[in-house]
């Protein structure tokens, strides 16, 4: 019996071999360029190490420190600065709100103009594009900084810097949307005389829409969470509150303050799952 | 020609132009109480986010001062001396650069070395352990939501100023997004090498070694580059709190209006983010391409 199953194997086996001779006898040139890519990776992430300064005993004295000060944080505690923290809350909120809600009016004629098929334009295209690109290039924070100059500290600076990092990636993210759609329906608008905004009206727009909104709903998300830590400049919202009280080491209201960010977190992203589904069922969609 | 048309009678007419109606009406009223509902959230925002017009009006002619004030002065009699001039300290910051990526490059292998170690706990299809699965969702799920900013204030804070505390928040942040895209790519992939494996009585690590990785690890790989992307440019504002990179020095040029000091350093922040994205993209798209072939 067991010698009958080994021959029927090696018969198998020499089948595959013949069938799949990349897989059984792998070109060694192949294997070494894997293997360097991996020695390459691991090396830089060890001289990386190395050149950061990490060390044992430093790592070892901070987790100590760290274990302290999770154990300072329970349990969480407002204190009676409950109403602020609130407040905090709700100005994070009303950023992350606004700021998307305003680049997204903002991109939608933009990105037309940058979309290859609407503006087939190539010096438009290629300017719109690389304007964009700077725009997202330069982080949210960031852009919080400037626009403290502009308008001073508070949350409207927050509600800015959101817009304007938001401007950039939406600007990318609808013109690509505008490019990918069908070209069908805009030459059937075409050809009963419609002029270019009766296209895109009624040829790009109901393709392009479902997306779009699904997009910035995604992003209403991912700007709540941003929005809880560009107080730490100054620009309105939790984020500022959550930096005072970590200089000032009170950890009971930081780990309060975390817990709050938790759950606003959760909340939205439940909500606006919920509504990214009734839009466009579970498709995928491009993420950050 | 026309008489071959099939011509409806004016009561089917009427009668369809009236389910037409009736339906537009119905979508419109939709579409209006959906925009009252956002107009009023925006109201409310706005008066919550002290938005003021008359601010804003008043501050943009600062703003596009401030954008002229940071553009450097290079004349073209002296270009090479302004150039000079204007990049005084290129050394040093491409030095802050270099630290910059490598934070980025350093939290990005960690996060994702965790990440998928995690990650095939997290998968439905894989562990059939609800009780561990949903623990290590939830710890996934905190590393994920809690902002890297905080992670670092708290790091810094623990562990004193310096490039580590940044390494270890840009880690835990990692850990929590790639866990989470990792275990979604995990449970989708096909079973049925899964089962072939386990039917020559493989263990839980060889299946996943020899059914699993080889379907996935071309995806993992892109999620991770694109995850670098995000980190360097989450590594560049690092330094505003302290845990290293080129963000102490933006933020102190912009603190103390040294305004071409400004431009110089966006402008490399820029030109690293650009050439990062476009690099991760090439090799992105080839590794799923790699992928499309099979």
């Amino acid at each position: 019996m067991m010698s009958r199953t080994s021959l029927l194997a090696d018969v198998d086996r020499a089948r595959l071999v013949q069938a799949f001779p990349d897989i059984f006898r792998p070109s060694p040139l192949n294997r070494l360029k894997i293997a360097a890519i991996f020695v390459m990776s691991v090396g830089l992430f060890l001289f990386g190490m190395a050149w950061l300064g990490f060390s044992f005993e430093k790592l070892a004295a901070g987790i100590t420190r760290l274990g302290v000060i999770v154990g300072l944080m329970f349990p969480p505690n407002p204190g009676n600065l409950l109403r602020l923290y609130l407040k905090g809350l709700a100005e994070t909120l009303a950023i992350a709100f606004l700021g998307t809600m305003l680049a997204a009016i903002l991109a939608f004629p933009i990105a037309f103009i940058a979309a290859k098929n609407v503006v087939g334009q190539r010096v438009i295209h290629f300017l719109s594009r690389r304007i964009l690109d700077t725009i997202r290039g330069v982080d949210t924070l960031i852009w919080a900084l400037i626009f403290i100059n502009v308008v001073g500290l508070g949350p409207f600076a927050g509600i800015l810097a959101v817009a304007m990092s938001d401007l950039g990636t939406f600007g990318k993210l609808f013109s690509e949307a505008i490019e990918t759609t069908d070209t069908k329906p805009i030459d059937g608008v075409a050809s009963t005389g419609g002029s270019v905004l009766h296209r895109i009206k009624f040829g790009i727009v109901p393709q392009v829409l479902p997306v779009i909104l699904s997009q910035v709903l995604y992003y209403f998300e991912s700007n709540t969470r941003s929005a809880t830590v560009i107080g730490i400049v100054g620009a309105g919202g939790i984020g500022l509150y959550l930096s005072n009280e970590i200089n000032q080491q009170n950890w009971d209201h930081v780990a309060f303050l975390i817990i709050m960010i938790l759950i606003t977190v959760a909340a939205i992203d439940f909500i606006s799952s919920r509504l990214r589904f009734a839009l466009i069922g579970r498709a995928a969609i491009v993420p950050s | 020609m026309t008489s071959h048309l099939l011509r409806v009678s004016d009561q089917q007419t009427a009668a369809l132009l009236g389910q037409y109606d009736a339906a537009l009406a119905s979508k419109r009223r939709r579409t209006l109480a959906l925009a009252v509902a956002v107009s009023a959230c925006a109201i409310l925002a706005a008066w919550v986010g002290e938005v003021d017009l008359r601010k804003f009006v008043d501050g943009l002619p600062r703003f596009w001062s401030y954008l002229y004030d940071i553009l450097p002065k290079l004349r073209f009699a002296s270009f090479g001396a302004d150039l000079a001039e204007w990049y005084w300290n290129w050394d040093g910051w491409l030095g802050l650069l270099a630290e910059t990526l490598l934070v980025a490059y350093v939290g990005t292998f960690l996060g994702a070395t965790f990440g998928f170690v995690l990650c095939f706990f997290a998968s439905a299809n894989l562990l059939k352990n609800t009780i561990v699965r949903s623990l290590v969702r939830r710890i996934l799920e905190f590393c994920r939501t809690v902002p890297d900013i905080v992670f670092a204030l708290l790091f810094v804070y623990a562990l004193g100023l310096g490039p580590v505390p940044g390494v270890l928040a840009i880690a835990i942040h990692t850990v929590g997004a790639l866990g989470k895209q990792f275990a979604e790519v995990i449970e989708n992939i096909d079973m049925n090498p899964v089962d072939g494996v386990r039917a020559t009585g493989a263990t839980w690590v060889e299946q996943i070694r020899f059914a699993v990785v080889p379907q996935v690890l071309s995806n993992l790989v892109s999620y991770t580059l694109l995850r670098f992307e995000i980190n360097v440019r989450g590594a560049s504002v690092m330094g505003f709190v302290g845990a290293g990179g080129i963000g102490k020095e933006l933020l102190s040029s912009i603190r103390q209006f040294y305004y071409s000091d400004v431009s110089a350093i966006l402008l490399m922040i820029i030109a690293t983010v650009f050439v990062i994205d476009l690099l991760t993209e090439r090799l992105r798209h080839r590794l799923l391409g790699i992928e499309g072939h099979k």
